[in-house]
């Protein structure tokens, strides 16, 4: 589904991604782990399509597709999701109509026949169950004066609706309490399905717990220094990431 | 309009020309106007006449014509607007609120239109007409009101040379109107460019209650100047909520005054909507002259193209306990400019005064201007004044999180500036109103290709 060969990403002329190989087959979730400033984010943001990245080497193809050819709307209509660290507080932007245009703006782009108010909301509603939203948050502006719980809940929420084929989840579980925490996980594991794959990006071991993943990555100095099964994030958890580092050092 | 600027310039000593083809149109119009019989009305129109050929038109070296440059319009030589035929009632659909149920006065090229009106019944204590019925049927009773217009500029003697038909709204005191009174002023397009002047008198007695509507639209592509004088009274305790919503033509220019007199505990407020237009200027003045009045301007200009929109805006704390708060927000694109000034004057005696001013410009593109500008003068020394003006760009963040959802770059804008303007709207006590406002401002916002132009 998504192959990313050699990938290397400067920001501001600044090298952080220096060559970062990573395939991710359907129904697969991938992890990737990595102490504060390894590229995690810049990993994320690269394949969402923001601007201020500048590719200077590698591919990133999805579903055969050049990705790096397709702008932000198109790479979100063919079917990428990121779930933001930090949602963005959109005041006046109401979360309901802005739902409804992204939502149409996909089945359009799939040859679908967009829905009308009333399919919208029964689809609105199914949804919210998916991470027990509450109905007056469909009323309000996107994200604004939402708990940080609430916005992670809504993004969540996103992904149900726009059913994507891969779902990026940057730092989800940042500022969560544990009650919040299983929440959006469970609606993550909701999503699982043998079509659709994820790639969790996470500075702890513990959304893991949640979140199983197939594989774990650890991106350390714009790398990806060590490859393997779920239990490559407890060792992280008992090491910490200081061992990793070392073990960069002497793999290279 | 490009033609139009052209043609400014090339004509020095153009303001004596200017004054020779009003004096004409005057000479011309004089026997014809309503109320020609009348002398006072005569004499008030020649006194207009006589202030023009002094004044002339404002120039960009009077401060409070500083940014906005009336050159266009002076080159114009207008022909005042003769009574036009009747539009058929389907070309009114465009400028109403669907779902509003109001008493509505139409007027074609500033002349009453009873064909297209629909004033419903109304209450005892309420006197709602065209000027002109008025000035035929008892024109003593207009005198005071259409007398006491201080004639600042070219604008207001022209008005005043050619004064002719408008609205008169009157309520006794302690009478509240519940349904609001919608006036649509449409200019329909002639061969030559036509100078449109509308008047509106609105008198609330004590404890009155009313909400009126202002809208200002164009059929057809005919070119000229709507002038526009509202003048307001509000006894103690009264209550006026004033729409006004300006979507006429590009080739349409307009310049509007409002003069609100507050009384004691009095409350005005205005939401003023500019959309439509070349130049557009309103001058919204309201002075409080009794003890605990509150004024209320909230204000929302959208502007693309060459348009050129400018509000100068007083409110006057003349008695103590005043309040006001003011908001007002600009949306530019293209190469179009905004002017905002709002002054606030706080006079000796004026204690307990609590303002507050808010001035937010949103620039869609690199050519867009605005400028804006607090102007506090305070003479008292136990009030709360506070002011604050941005100009900004839409916010990339928000830009990329409405991408990354799949939703194009240009859609995206119009979500973003129209919820830049959500704020002012969802001050209006009219959902019908508010409704159609909402769809407006995304239609009007300036579409990705005229936003964004490239270095």
């Amino acid at each position: 589904m998504l192959e990313i060969r050699d990938l290397h990403v400067e920001v501001d002329g600044k090298p952080i991604l220096k060559g970062i190989d990573l395939t991710i087959r359907a129904g697969e979730v991938h992890a990737v782990m990595g102490p504060n400033g390894s590229g995690k984010s810049t990993l994320s943001h690269v394949l969402a399509g923001r601007e201020g990245y500048t590719v200077t080497r590698g591919s990133v193809t999805f579903e055969g597709k050049d990705l790096l050819e397709m702008a932000p709307e198109i790479r979100a209509r063919e079917g990428i999701f990121l779930a933001f660290q930090y949602p963005v507080e959109i005041p006046g932007v109401n979360n309901t109509y802005f739902l409804k245009a992204a939502v149409n703006a996909g089945r359009k782009h799939r040859g679908l026949e967009e829905l009308d108010a009333m399919d919208f909301m029964q689809l609105v509603r199914e949804k919210m169950k998916v991470v027990k939203m509450k109905d007056d948050l469909l009323k309000r502006s996107v994200n604004e004066g939402f708990s940080g719980g609430e916005k992670k809940r809504n993004e969540i929420f996103q992904m149900a609706m726009l059913e994507p084929k891969l779902a990026i989840l940057d730092e989800t579980d940042s500022g969560l309490d544990i009650d919040a925490l299983k929440i959006v996980a469970d609606g993550v594991n909701s999503l699982r399905s043998p079509e659709r794959s994820m790639l969790v990006v996470t500075h702890y071991q513990r959304l893991l717990e949640y979140i199983v993943p197939d594989q774990v990555h650890v991106l350390a100095g714009g790398r990806i220094v060590k490859s393997g099964d779920r239990t490559l994030a407890l060792e992280l958890e008992r090491h910490g990431y200081g061992w990793i580092e070392q073990q960069g050092v002497t793999a290279a | 309009m490009s033609a139009r600027a052209g043609a400014a310039t090339a004509v020095p000593g153009g303001a004596q020309a200017a004054v020779e083809h009003y004096l004409g149109e005057h000479t011309r119009s004089a026997g014809s106007l309503p109320g020609a019989g009348t002398a006072w009305l005569r004499e008030l129109r020649e006194q207009g006449i006589e202030r023009f050929a002094d004044l002339g038109f404002p120039s960009t070296r009077d401060e409070h014509w500083r940014y906005t440059s009336v050159a266009p319009i002076a080159a114009q030589r207008l022909r005042v607007a003769l009574p036009a035929p009747v539009p058929a009632p389907e070309a009114l659909a465009p400028f109403l609120f669907p779902g509003l149920d109001a008493h509505r006065l139409v007027f074609v090229n500033g002349r009453y239109a009873a064909e297209l009106s629909a004033p419903g019944s109304l209450p005892d204590g309420v006197h709602l007409d065209s000027l002109a019925q008025v000035l035929a049927a008892a024109p003593e009773r207009a005198r005071p009101a259409l007398s006491g217009l201080a004639l600042r500029t070219g604008f207001d003697a022209l008005h005043q040379a050619f004064l002719a038909d408008g609205v008169w709204l009157e309520l006794a005191a302690g009478v509240a109107l519940a349904r609001p009174v919608h006036l649509v002023h449409l200019g329909v397009g002639a061969a030559e460019p036509a100078l449109a002047n509308l008047r509106t008198v609105i008198s609330l007695g004590a404890r009155a209650e009313a909400r009126v509507i202002e809208s200002f639209g164009s059929l057809g592509s005919g070119a000229g100047l709507t002038t526009a004088v509202t003048t307001v009274v509000l006894a103690e305790g009264a209550a006026l909520e004033h729409f006004k919503l300006q979507e006429e033509a590009a080739t349409v220019d307009h310049v509007a005054r409002v003069e609100v007199r507050q009384g004691r505990d009095s409350r005005y407020t205005s939401h003023s909507v500019s959309l439509g237009g070349g130049i557009t200027r309103n001058d919204i003045t309201s002075t409080l002259e009794g003890e605990g009045a509150e004024c209320t301007l909230n204000g929302l200009y959208m502007a693309a193209g060459r348009q050129h929109v400018d509000f100068h805006t007083t409110i006057d704390h003349a008695e103590p306990r005043g309040t006001s708060r003011e908001l007002y927000k600009g949306i530019l694109g293209g190469r179009a400019r905004g002017v905002f000034n709002g002054r606030i004057l706080v006079q000796p005696g004026a204690q307990k005064t609590d303002s507050q001013q808010s001035s937010q410009n949103l620039l869609l593109s690199r050519e867009a201007e605005v400028d804006t500008k607090p102007e506090l003068e305070i003479y008292a020394d136990d009030v709360k004044c506070s002011h604050g003006a941005t100009v900004g760009q839409l916010d990339a963040d928000m830009l990329f999180y409405l991408r990354s959802r799949g939703i194009d770059h240009g859609t995206a804008q119009g979500f973003l500036t129209r919820g830049f303007a959500q704020d002012v709207i969802d001050r209006m006590s009219i959902d019908a109103v508010r409704e159609r406002l909402e769809r407006l401002v995304v239609t009007h916002v300036p579409g990705p290709e005229s936003a964004q132009v490239s270095p």
